[in-house]
């Protein structure tokens, strides 16, 4: 113990400094330095030019005349509409779901138990999640099918696949527990004397839930919906696989340049990217202290 | 669905060194990959060479690797990933494998890496039985259409170590071709229930939401390019070589049928376009052989159906990546000769493909077999996969015709644009419409 006191801080905070700097600072840089490279096509050959940056934003600023939106524009219209729905449904059914297990199941065994089964769709791959859904959405999947048998509907309903429905389905499906989880361990640290008080102070239900438990659970809802933005604006798999490949997303605009070789270009999509992330994620934080929730 | 098969996957070979798998396994990490795959000869010498073989799914048959073992101790371990990613890999990362299986476009992208080395064609046993197509341009002595990057144009490198393409043979070879084919459209018939004989049935507002169209932008801006002509819109000059006005002319025709609700997806992988045939999500769509010969076994009516248009050809063969020495490259070599040498090729044959060295796989097949797929005519027994399943019924005949009237058909070839990195971005915009 005489060691470590005498040892300087530096020091001991160089190990996770220094894998931060090799696998986060350095890549990160590396990117941004590749964002500013000439295109190539064989090779990546540095240089400075902010050729990317053009490309990326043409027509965004300065063709007004056209009614139709630049394609950078319409892209990140796309992902951050998804983001905003599937934020808002997973916040709603993480945060019912956490508010359940919590406070209506007697018992820590019984919530164990039952926090487990609710993170049991962990425990396959997010693709065959995903993949799972096809079948059963299909033109002549299962609930069209169904639907046929009973007499319900005459055409299959074309909406089910391959369109923004799907991808908003896969993506809760995906992300729900992202956002129960935090918001289930804020809950469990909430004092129950609290909820007793205000129920002792003539609070409602409701009022009890607004005013005590939601704004306790601030740190939760924060992390969560970190997590789910995070997952949803770089995602290109998902809205890939669901959307039949024919809803744009970022993530999917940067893996077709990566696939192609361009790298320059695909570097200042993500340079761009991470920027607007880290606006989202600046503007959360305004709503709520991390640091000292935590 | 592309990207199940997109991290690197190598297959497990139980004798294979762990240390030098552990280091591949940083995919990317491609200086790693020179030490590790330069000293591996050495530090492995005792134990069975094994052959990475990068290339895509579709090429990469388990019964041909387990023969080519039987055959000569020597595994083959696959490295399955999608069409773009095997340029990727060429460029990015050289050292990743031993032996690649990409296609004749790719080579314009990879070539002036210096990845790659030539093949010496001495070193090759039937260099000069195979097909004229790729030397040439030629089947049955006729010229073939050669828009896009036909072969023929990229067929010979200057020098062993050349970057730089030659026009007339030389002693060393890009790729020594494994397969190639004719791609057209694919439908189902017995959903369609009327003949079809034009691409411009693809974008025909009948097929409304039941068509689609495959997202790899190189190709697909060929299928579209065939729609576009035959819609009579617009004749290409050289529809493997579009200027920026001619690229926008396409994706312009291609994203107004999107808004219209034409396609019901894009696919980018072979299996995502067995399955939207095989489910009836789409009825007609770009296709490739094998996927057709897929749906076909599952029991479903699927059509691979020859276009007065012509068709849209690819090719794709061996290479050697640059540093590659020793009993690894002899590996390589061997495993080359082995693979024109008929059994092969017969097997490729029966799956629909054609293989680069006829003479040798006719000699591997049964007459009635060789009669229906290269001859075009009507099958004398029932013909089966290599796998058992039966592909077509005593009667039937190939879709296409012969080998002469199907390659002799060919209009364009999968390709490299000038201007590719302008095609890519328009292509994004066409997805993101």
């Amino acid at each position: 113990m005489k060691a470590l006191k005498t040892t300087p801080a530096w020091l001991q905070a160089l190990p996770m400094g220094a894998v931060f700097f090799l696998f986060f600072i350095l890549p990160l840089v590396l990117v941004a330095a590749v964002s500013l490279w000439p295109q190539n096509e064989y090779a990546l050959e540095p240089g400075f030019t902010l050729d990317n940056y053009a490309t990326l934003f043409r027509g965004c600023l300065f063709d007004a005349g056209s009614s139709d939106l630049c394609v950078t524009a319409k892209t990140y219209l796309s992902t951050l509409k998804f983001c905003v729905l599937v934020w808002a449904i997973t916040l709603v059914l993480g945060f019912t779901l956490a508010y359940f297990v919590a406070f209506h199941v007697p018992g820590i065994g019984a919530q164990t138990a039952l926090f487990t089964v609710m993170t049991i769709p962990f425990w396959t791959s997010n693709v065959i999640r995903m993949i799972s859904w096809i079948p059963l959405l299909g033109r002549n999947g299962f609930i069209n099918q169904t639907l046929m048998d009973i007499g319900a509907i005459r055409q299959p309903i074309e909406w089910l696949l391959y369109s923004d429905f799907s991808v908003v389905l896969a993506f809760v499906h995906l992300n729900t527990t992202f956002m129960m989880v935090p918001i289930f361990n804020s809950m469990m640290k909430i004092d129950r004397a609290l909820i007793e008080a205000a129920d002792d102070c003539g609070a409602s239900a409701w009022q009890t839930l607004w005013q005590v438990i939601v704004p306790l659970c601030r740190t939760g809802i924060l992390i969560g919906s970190i997590f789910v933005v995070t997952l949803v604006m770089g995602d290109f798999v998902t809205v890939g696989v669901m959307g039949g490949q024919q809803i744009a997303s970022v993530g999917k605009t940067i893996q077709v340049q990566t696939s192609y070789l361009q790298f320059p270009a695909a570097a200042a999509n993500a340079v761009v990217l991470l920027a607007v992330v880290l606006l989202f994620i600046v503007a959360l934080n305004r709503l709520v202290d991390l640091r000292r929730e935590l | 669905m592309t990207d199940r098969t997109e991290p690197n996957h190598e297959q497990p070979a139980a004798s294979d060194g762990l240390s030098r798998r552990a280091v591949i396994k940083g995919g990317l990490l491609g200086t790693a990959g020179i030490l590790a795959s330069g000293y591996g000869p050495a530090v492995f010498s005792a134990e069975p060479i094994t052959l990475r073989y990068l290339g895509t799914a579709v090429n990469q048959d388990k019964t041909i690797a387990d023969k080519f073992e039987a055959d000569t101790g020597i595994k083959v371990q696959y490295i399955p990933v999608t069409t773009d990613d095997v340029t990727k890999r060429a460029v990015t990362a050289p050292n990743s494998f031993d032996l690649i299986d990409t296609e004749y476009f790719s080579l314009k992208k990879i070539i002036p890496t210096g990845n790659l080395k030539g093949i010496d064609v001495k070193r090759i046993k039937n260099a000069d039985k195979i097909t004229p197509l790729f030397t040439k341009g030629e089947v049955a002595g006729k010229k073939v259409g050669d828009q896009g990057t036909a072969p023929k144009k990229v067929m010979f490198l200057a020098g062993e170590k050349s970057r730089e393409f030659s026009k007339d043979p030389t002693q060393f070879m890009t790729l020594i071709p494994t397969v190639y084919n004719a791609d057209t459209l694919g439908i189902r018939p017995d959903l369609i229930k009327r003949p079809i004989d034009s691409w411009k049935e693809l974008l025909n507002p009948e097929f409304k939401g039941k068509t689609a169209i495959l997202n790899i932008p190189s190709i697909g801006i060929m299928d579209a390019a065939m729609v576009v002509e035959a819609m009579g819109l617009y004749k290409y000059p050289d529809k493997g070589n579009m200027t920026k006005k001619e690229v926008d002319l396409t994706i312009k025709t291609l994203i107004e049928a999107k808004k219209a609700g034409q396609f019901r997806s894009l696919w980018k992988d072979f299996n995502e376009s067995v399955n939207l045939m095989s489910s009836g999500e789409v009825v007609i769509q770009s296709m490739w052989s094998p996927a057709v010969t897929a749906v076909r076994t599952k029991g479903i009516a699927c059509t691979f159906q020859p276009l007065k248009e012509g068709y849209r050809a690819w090719a794709a063969g061996f290479g050697v990546p640059s540093t590659l020495s020793g009993k690894k490259l002899d590996a390589a070599y061997e495993f080359i000769n082995w693979f024109l040498d008929g059994w092969a090729g017969a097997y490729l044959n029966r799956q629909g493909y054609y293989s680069a060295v006829l003479d040798t796989a006719k000699s591997k097949m049964d007459a009635y077999e060789w009669a229906y797929w290269m001859e075009g005519k009507a099958a004398e027994k029932d013909i089966k996969s290599p796998n058992g399943q039966v592909l077509a019924k005593a009667g039937e005949k190939r879709d296409g015709g012969s080998y002469e009237q199907r390659m002799g058909g060919i209009a364009c070839w999968n390709a490299i644009m000038d201007e590719n990195t302008y095609m890519v971005q328009k292509w994004n915009e066409f997805v993101a419409a």
